[in-house]
């Protein structure tokens, strides 16, 4: 109940208006439907829906002929290849041309067609997958056949009739016509369009409910007017003409979507109203969004440093030239040849011709291979992370799914996550726990065991920990919650380790691959015995009492209690029972009887004989046989018919005869119904198919005390009770869940007492206002007073230890209070403006007066490790924030049971009812933040000037482990609570940076009741505001545009379906699987990915200066030593595979040390293996390797008698050899791939080389290569230079990793070693660092040392805490400076000064643990009328002094490394 | 929406059990194969750079470095090599008043003595030097027609547009056509020995396999057809406009060094590398194994000086030098490998404090005990 129903329409509204708006512009704004048994099919010429797409589909983008124009012309798109293809082309102009035209072409088409190659298989898939959906099958009506027959998908037209059997997907969009299902009722799965997997119902067009015989295409000649198509699914309009000129109203109602899966319905018929595209899933159906990852727009701006040093490089040359040229003045040298022409050029003409000839030649400088090496080691990480076997879930069989190719490395860089609670937190298999009935606690021990041992099932490693958990669940007993809290809290984090052992679950989730909620863990539960006996009690009282026909109201009040409480637990639902021999097959309804509908029926149904009548019947009243009633039935779930149909159901009623209830009316309970379900004690066979999980779990624990529903209709629901048997109570009303009453109700007449019983479910806030306040003094009300008491204080526990509560209450209605109600409850109904807020009314005044039944506690189960999960998140240096629609209650228990809150962190929790007083709040809780942790910036030992010239000197070689573009990032133990209106009011564009700053500095930010925009909101502001990349995770359709906001969205293929997979970029199965993801494979691809950035600007950079240094000896002609084959060939293909080999499979630590050293997360999120200034290092490096590469040979042939490409040749291959075993430097793990490659590079090349040089004496000019490297291999000189170059070029590089390693060794690098280790001793020695926080730095730097030894720390004598101070991440706080809105206004400057010197965590006076984590927080509530905001500081220890804030001054020093703390 | 969902139905496995006629029946798992590969568990070599790990690396590349490098710097100066530069800049040198046109082929001669002051063992080889020359410019480099050069009748006549502005010649095709060959050295060296009576020996300078055997006798070839008369077969041809004689009279005396395949010419068009190059010219031969090639004592070389340097500030050389295994003289690969060596041999020494200094910290801070 909960659940965040009703939210996605929310964030469909504005998609909705703006669709509205378009559609008003057409001309036309309807479409006509005609059936196409009219016309001739032969001459389809005068058939007019013969305009109308076909339902054929079509989502490739290209067709045979179409391919080549269109896909070059999208290619063109990317400016790159406008760039390449520029110079391929300039290629051809003789003046400037540096290489044969046609070769230089070559790799332009090679890139072109690789991308083209990629495309054409993606379209032939799409193909496929199109040419799959055509061809299956549906039946149609033949107009010629006059019967129903096969045919293809693609075959079906708009104006087809359609005949649809159960289980079978629809294939257009289809106007329900008629239904085999009695109350003309369609059932249809949505799985596919919104990931609901409940059902929902579709009603037969009005005008066709009442046929009675089969539906009959021929006789149909009616037209049909309705919208455009629309993309809207939650919309349809139109109506329907007869032939009779009699018109109808069409509703979405009334209209099966393509897509769907039509269930519980033997046959349905409908007429086509949308085909193909024009379908509303298919217009749903938007492409794959292109990202851009944080890298990629990082190595943009590094393309575009490429550029500058090309143009640099070039105008260098330009320029030389010239001057070489005038140098010589008139003398013509003999080498200056002439232009073609004959004529002398100018030092000018030429220098400008040759810049364009740099620019060819130059080329390679942008790295033209990078962009299609980049996406081909995306496919290759994405095909790695795909076949994770960690990250494959067994229970749905499912692996993650990476929806988005283009930012793996994203993951590896993520610094917040945004979460949603239910589904992805949480399983969202609502289990039955515990519950309260009339002020007495049953604490459902068995079933708590039973729960336990899912647990203990499963792998020795967790059996520790969950016995240690479930044994002292044994111990809290009912009495024992005053004592136990500390306990329970503990227990009931463990408990949500472990749902069940794997077996288990895959059986359960075979069993009821049908029906949602329904998994062995959610169904069985184990009755308690105390409660067990009072049911059987209270069942054979009542049987007793019915045989003796005594008045029920002489059981005692506590059994009455026990028995209303069971009832309602089984009634107050929408849940659909269904039967197991027949698959979603409906319960065959025997009694029908519409619910309440007018004061005639009231009058009619509630007169005094029949209220006598049958006290003692065991079935309900009435027996209706009246099929015509029956098919007008219109299910309350369904909105509201128009006045209109009221008033002729009105006249029909009249027409009916009462009598025959009245005869009928002591039939014994239904005979038809317990014979239809065959064997209907063993109800265990029914299936319950629920809207949310509560529900389902509350019928399911109902069950476990035999009190079973046994069928649910549209106004009737059936029940077994132990003993008394099946009773069939009398639905009269249902007033379904909505979240600002947060409860529902339903108004049954009992079958026993006869009276009219309102049963009402909802939050405990809610219900507990509406409890009839006690009657003073007499015993029985000061049992209630009890009652209401006891059940308070349960019901706290409950929410301590995690559980959602419900609150069952009943009212008993007299007569006439139901008639006075029902009359105006009727005339919301029919009210033309204004209905719902009537209804909402009408709901309220039924709801009062309340009698407390009991309240339940359902535990929505954690997922698996994801307390563990997030700790190791959170020691990975994210920020998680849960964004929840639900309430604030439930969201906080979640929140500690997951670990996101914890016991020790206050808590401001801010609720404000209007924009100021919100305003206040966030005043007065950044003032309490600055007041609870400052310490002036003067005083501080830790500012700046101590700290920073230090680290300033050093920064350049210890990677600094600060968050470099987060801002500042201190983060205290505080958590903070909003809920959705306040977070409204917080979001406006004047209070946001405000919000920000307090939401920041927070630990844990919790968004309560947020609708799906406001999740997208928030996502968003932290997104631009902080520039930080982000990541939402969640699974439901509500989460789908935060999804689609965040760097990142992730979809949980939960049991909410597919609607956020659809949106995600990826999918998991389990939130924890979120960890590996994020931990080892973001880690991975973004250090991979950084890694072979860097080195191929370094290839390209070192390759392109050869030449470049040879200008400074060819009269900077534009000359080039290398071979124009080598030159254009050694990107694609000699340098090429290593690069992929370690871009791919490269591991900087082991997946293991990664999982286990969450911090080493950090290096990515800090952007730490590519930092801009990396990219100039290794300019640098490349400038130097180049040098090495050409001047060794250049004096090693000097003044020799070598020819150009003679000498040019070992350049090139010294170049390779340095090229390839820099790689093999920055390789951390060499697999036999990386051997192989590099091997195969080198091979490669001198096959290649001598193929070539041997191939053609006259060919490839100028070069002319005949016989170069054959006689080269025959030249020791060149071996020599080959052992040499490649050792002096990398020498330093060399000398200084190895430096590193040894002297500042960056986290992942003591990561590695660790790798090193014996498994045994490495999980010792990392439990043992976390256990002792010794720094993660073995080799703590010696300025390390300094900055500890300054701080004068009178209060603490902890040496550990000094090393702790010592630790780098302590830096990491003090580093901040400055924030981007910092310079925007002065306060808030001021602000975020304060907070960078303020302590990071743990703080003294804080360590003693209070029992219960509510007590100590800050409740910041503005009083509704907008007064004054009070703040209420509710502490057990008083709140801050003098002497603590000195004592905080002091510790500031004493940052304390949160990473690797974990308590 | 549909469709994607399809799709990801088909692709990825999706397996949501609920859609489809039928029901799923496949019993299929979609768990991914557990194998090293796929599991990135591939076993590898994992070297973690520190000082320790690297400090036996610099040490052995010290250790094999110094040696190579004195071997290769003794090699190199065993070489004996002699340098005669004859351009002519000064006013006392013998070519002095040869130097001073710019014009090709003037046909001036001059003399330069010389001495050698050790004996010069097995074969000699003498080398033409020029400096400052560009033959690696870039359009320089390009104006050849390899086609021709290699003899195709086609591009005899019509030489590929590359040889431009060199291609054509009063409306007859050039052959060989182009800069390079336009360009081609055109000194003539001449060497005599002088005895110390005064009287003068002319040394046998052979000039034949002085270009590479491929370039003789693959890349190069005269136009197919009557070769004993290279006359009738360049008829339709220009010679180049600096030559003074046709390209078939390069080598009056001998027969098969004449045309496209004299192997002054063919060494001339192989672009040197770099400005300042030599050109293997002649090649003095060892007689017996008694008197060296070359004994010490007074030379003379004979100038037929047609080859104008003035324009680019050019120098001449003459160089007669032996050769070992590995090439002319060159000291510097030598030096280059006793330098890298030191540096590593030093890096090493630097690594092995930085190791014993920190190192050990390192090695007990991980691991205790």
């Amino acid at each position: 109940m909960a659940r965040e129903i009703g939210e996605p329409g929310v964030a469909k509204s504005s998609t909705t208006k703006k669709h509205k708006r378009r559609k008003s512009k057409k001309e036309i704004k309807t479409r006509t439907v005609h059936a196409n048994i009219l016309y001739d099919q032969a001459k389809g010429g005068d058939n007019p829906n013969r305009h109308y797409a076909n339902n054929k589909i079509k989502t490739t983008k290209y067709t045979l002929l179409s391919f080549i124009p269109k896909n070059l012309f999208e290619q063109f798109h990317r400016f790159a290849n406008v760039y390449f293809v520029f110079i391929a082309l300039l290629n051809f102009v003789p003046v400037v041309n540096a290489f044969q035209p046609e070769l230089a072409l070559a790799p332009v088409v090679f890139i072109l067609s690789v991308t083209a190659i990629k495309d054409l298989w993606e379209d032939y898939r799409r193909h496929r997958s199109d040419k799959e959906i055509n061809h299956m099958d549906c039946l149609v009506y033949s107009r010629s056949e006059r019967q129903y027959l096969e045919c293809y998908w693609k075959e079906v037209c708009v104006g087809d009739f359609i005949r649809l059997r159960c289980n079978e997907i629809l294939p257009a969009d289809v106007l329900l016509l008629s239904s085999s299902d009695p109350d003309r009722l369609c059932h249809i799965e949505t799985a596919t369009l919104d990931g609901e997997t409940n059902l929902k119902q579709r009603q037969v067009v009005r005008s066709f409910i009442d046929l009675d015989t089969e539906f009959d295409p021929l006789k149909y000649n009616s037209v049909i007017e309705c919208e455009k198509p629309n993309n809207d699914l939650n919309r349809f309009r139109g109506y329907i003409t007869h032939r009779n000129g009699r018109r109808d109203g069409l509703y979405k109602e009334n209209l099966l979507l393509r897509g769907c899966t039509i269930r519980n319905t033997e046959e349905a018929v409908g007429i086509v109203i949308y085909a193909g595209h024009e379908t509303k899933a298919m217009l749903n159906n938007s492409g794959p969004r292109y990202k851009r990852s944080k890298l990629e727009r990082q190595m943009n701006v590094d393309v575009f440093w490429c550029v500058v040093i090309l143009l640099v490089m070039c105008l260098f040359s330009a320029i030389g030239h010239g001057l070489w040229m005038f140098q010589y003045g008139d003398k013509r040298p003999v080498f200056d040849v002439l232009s073609p022409e004959g004529t002398d050029l100018s030092p000018v003409v030429s220098a400008i011709y040759l810049f364009l000839t740099m620019i060819i030649v130059f080329q390679v400088l942008i790295p033209i291979s990078l962009f299609v090496s980049i996406e081909i080691v995306k496919i290759c990480q994405v095909y790695f992370i795909h076949q994770d076997a960690d990250l494959y879930d067994e229970e749905t069989d499912s692996h993650l799914q990476c929806r988005a190719l283009n930012i793996t490395e994203d993951l590896g860089q993520m610094q917040y996550i945004f979460s949603d609670k239910t589904g992805t937190l949480t399983e969202n298999k609502m289990v039955f726990r515990r519950c309260i009935v009339a002020g007495v606690e049953y604490s459902h021990d068995a079933n708590a065991r039973r729960l336990a041992m899912y647990q203990e099932v499963d792998s020795e490693e967790d059996e520790g920990l969950s016995r240690g958990g479930t044994l002292p669940r044994k111990e809290s007993l009912t009495s024992q919650h005053s004592g136990g809290k500390a306990v329970l809290r503990s227990q009931s984090t463990k408990s949500h380790r472990r749902t069940g052992s794997r077996a288990e679950a895959k059986r359960a989730s075979i069993l009821s691959k049908h029906t949602a909620f329904s998994s062995p863990m959610e169904k069985d539960i184990t009755p308690d015995p105390q409660l067990r006996d009072k049911v059987n009690d209270c069942g054979s009282q009542m049987e007793f009492m019915r045989f003796h026909n005594q008045l029920l109201s002489q059981i005692s009040p506590d059994l009455q209690d026990v028995f209303d409480f069971f009832i309602a637990l089984t009634i107050c639902n929408t849940v659909v029972v269904s039967s197991p021999n027949q698959p979603r097959q409906k319960v065959r309804r025997f009694e029908l009887k519409s619910p309440v509908k007018t004061i005639e029926d009231f009058i009619k149904r509630f007169t005094p004989s029949r209220l006598t009548s049958a006290s003692s019947s065991s079935s309900s009243t009435s027996l209706a046989t009246n099929r015509s009633s029956s098919h007008r039935a219109c299910s309350s779930l369904l909105s509201s018919p128009s006045a209109e149909s009221t008033l002729a159901r009105l006249e029909e009623e009249r027409g009916a005869t009462p009598g025959i209830r009245g005869a009928l009316g002591t039939t014994p309970a239904c005979p038809h119904a317990g014979g239809s379900v065959a064997g209907g004690s063993d109800e265990g066979e029914l299936r319950y198919e629920a809207e949310s999980p509560d529900e389902a779990a509350l019928v399911y624990a109902a069950r476990a005390y035999k009190c079973s529903l046994v069928g649910r209709l549209a106004d009737q629901v059936t029940i077994e009770l132990p003993h008394v048997g099946r009773l069939s109570f009398e639905l009269l009303h249902t007033l379904a869940f909505d979240s600002t009453r947060k409860r529902m109700s339903v108004v049954v007449r009992n079958p026993l007492t006869e009276q009219i019983t309102v049963y009402t479910k909802g939050a405990d806030s809610v219900i507990m206002d509406l409890i009839r306040p006690p009657a003073a003094d007499d015993s029985k009300g000061k049992r209630q007073r009890k009652i209401l008491f006891k059940t308070q204080n349960y019901l706290n526990l409950y929410g301590m230890d995690g559980l959602r509560t419900l609150c069952i209450a009943k009212r008993v209605l007299s007569k006439e209070q139901y008639a006075s109600w029902l009359r105006r409850h009727l005339e919301a109904e029919t009210a033309i403006q204004g209905r719902e807020e009537l209804l909402f009314e009408s709901a309220l005044r039924l709801e009062t007066d309340l009698h407390l039944l009991g309240a339940t506690g359902i535990e929505d189960r954690l997922q698996d490790g994801v307390p563990e999960t997030i700790a190791a998140l959170r020691r990975a240096g994210l920020q998680i924030w849960v964004l929840t629609g639900d309430k604030q209650e439930t969201a906080i228990n979640i929140a500690y049971a997951c670990k996101l809150l914890d016991p020790e962190e206050e808590i401001i929790t801010l609720n404000a009812d209007s924009q100021e007083a919100c305003a206040v709040l966030l005043d007065e809780s950044l003032h309490y933040i600055q007041a609870k942790f400052l310490c002036s910036s003067s005083a501080d030992p830790c500012a700046a000037g101590v700290f920073q010239p230090d680290y300033a000197t050093l920064q350049f070689h210890a990677p600094p482990t600060s968050s470099g573009t987060a801002g500042p990032v201190v983060v205290h133990r505080l958590g903070l609570v909003i809920d959705g209106r306040t977070l409204a009011y917080a979001l406006d564009k004047s209070l946001e940076d405000k919000f920000l700053a307090v939401a920041r500095s927070c630990r844990s930010v919790l968004c309560c009741r947020s609708t799906p925009l406001q999740k997208s909101m928030v996502v968003k502001l932290v997104r631009d505001k902080l520039k930080v990349m982000t990541l939402a995770i969640g699974d439901g359709a509500n989460d789908v545009s935060m999804i689609q906001v965040a760097d990142v969205g992730v979809g949980i293929s939960g049991q909410e379906g597919m609607q956020a997979v659809m949106a995600s970029d990826f999918a998991l199965p389990r939130f924890q699987y979120l960890q590996k993801l994020l931990l080892v494979h973001g880690h991975w691809c973004y250090s991979r990915l950084a890694n072979m950035i860097l080195y191929f600007f370094y290839k390209n950079a070192m390759f392109v200066a050869l030449i470049f240094w040879y200008q400074f000896y060819c009269g900077f002609s534009g000359s080039a030593m290398i071979d124009q084959w080598y030159l254009i060939f050694f990107n694609l293909m000699f340098s090429a595979f290593p690069q992929l080999i370690t871009g791919t499979l490269d591991k900087d630590v082991s997946a293991d040390t990664l999982q286990e050293l969450p911090q080493l997360y950090m290096n990515g999120q800090n952007s730490e293996e590519y930092k801009p200034y990396m990219f100039w290092m290794n300019m640098i490096d490349a400038f130097y390797q180049s040098l090495v590469c050409f001047f060794i040979p250049y004096f090693a042939y000097a003044d020799s008698d070598v020819d150009l490409f003679t000498w040019g040749t070992p350049i090139t291959t010294l170049a390779l050899l340095t090229i390839l075993l820099h790689l093999g430097i920055e390789t951390k793990t060499w697999t036999w791939m990386n051997w192989a490659s590099i091997a195969f590079s080198i091979v490669l090349f001198f096959m290649v080389a001598m193929c070539y040089n041997a191939s053609c004496p006259t060919c490839y000019s100028p070069s002319n290569p005949y016989w170069t490297m054959q006689r080269l291999l025959g030249d020791p000189l060149f071996y020599l230079m080959c052992v040499i170059t490649p050792i002096a070029a990398l020498l330093p590089r060399y000398f200084y990793r190895a430096c590193q390693g040894s002297l500042f060794p960056s986290p992942v690098q003591v990561g590695r070693q660790l790798d090193k280790v014996p498994l045994g001793l490495r999980r010792h020695l990392v439990n043992q660092r976390t256990a002792h926080r010794t720094p993660l730095y073995p080799l703590g730097p010696p300025f390390l040392k300094g900055c500890s030894s300054k701080i004068t720390d009178p209060y603490s004598s902890n040496p550990k805490q000094k090393a702790q101070a010592a630790s780098p991440i302590c830096l990491k706080s003090m580093e901040m400076k400055d924030t981007p809105g910092s310079s925007k206004n002065p306060v808030n400057h001021l602000e975020h000064h304060d907070e960078l010197s303020l302590p990071s965590s743990e703080i003294i006076w804080l360590t003693s643990t209070p029992l219960m984590p509510q007590m100590e927080c800050v409740q910041l509530i503005s009083p509704p009328s907008g007064a004054s905001p009070g703040v209420t500081y509710q502490k057990n220890q008083e709140s801050l002094d003098c002497p603590q804030q000195n004592i905080l001054k002091q510790t500031c020093g004493e940052r304390l490394s949160d990473s690797p703390d974990s308590q | 929406m549909m469709a994607s969902s399809y799709n990801a139905k088909e692709e990825d496995g999706h397996h949501s059990g609920s859609v489809g006629p039928g029901g799923p029946g496949t019993g299929k798992s979609k768990k991914p194969d557990n194998t090293a590969f796929k599991q990135q568990r591939l076993p590898a070599w994992q070297p973690i750079l520190t000082a320790g790990t690297v400090l036996p690396a610099f040490f052995a590349i010290g250790l094999i470095f110094i040696p190579i490098g004195i071997g290769l710097f003794v090699t190199s100066n065993n070489i004996r090599e002699f340098e005669l530069d004859y351009t002519g800049v000064e006013m006392s040198s013998p070519c002095f008043n040869c130097s001073q046109t710019y014009s090709w082929n003037n046909s001036c001669r001059c003399s330069v003595p010389f001495t050698l002051e050790q004996p010069f063992e097995s074969n000699v080889f003498m080398y033409y030097g020029l400096s400052n020359f560009y033959q690696n410019h870039r359009r320089y480099v390009k104006s050849r027609d390899d086609s021709q050069l290699n003899g195709d009748k086609r591009f005899l006549t019509n030489p590929s547009k590359e040889c431009e502005p060199y291609r054509m010649n009063d409306k007859m095709p050039i052959a060989p056509c182009g800069a390079i060959a336009n360009s081609l050295f055109n000194d003539t060296l001449e060497l005599y020995y002088v005895y110390p009576n005064g009287t003068k020996t002319a040394i046998h300078l052979v000039k034949t396999d002085i270009a590479w055997w491929t370039d003789k006798h693959v890349k190069f070839r005269n136009p197919a057809g009557n070769n004993d008369n290279l006359t009738i077969t360049f008829q339709e041809t220009t010679n180049p406009i600096n030559w003074h004689k046709p390209v078939y009279e390069l080598d009056p005396t001998e027969p098969d060094n004449n045309g496209f395949i004299n192997e002054d010419f063919i060494v001339w068009m192989r672009t040197a590398a770099l400005p300042t190059f030599r050109k293997l010219h002649r090649i003095i031969q060892k007689k017996d194994s008694l008197t060296p090639t070359l004994p010490p004592g007074n030379y003379t070389l004979d100038i037929a000086y047609n080859y104008p340097v003035r324009s680019f500030d050019g120098r001449k050389r003459m160089i007669l030098s032996t050769i070992s295994w590995m090439g002319g003289k060159n000291p510097f690969l030598g030096i280059a490998y006793i330098t890298v060596g030191s540096v590593c041999f030093f890096l090493g020494v630097v690594l092995l404090v930085i190791h014993h200094k920190y190192g050990n910290r390192s090695s007990n801070a991980e691991i205790p005990n």
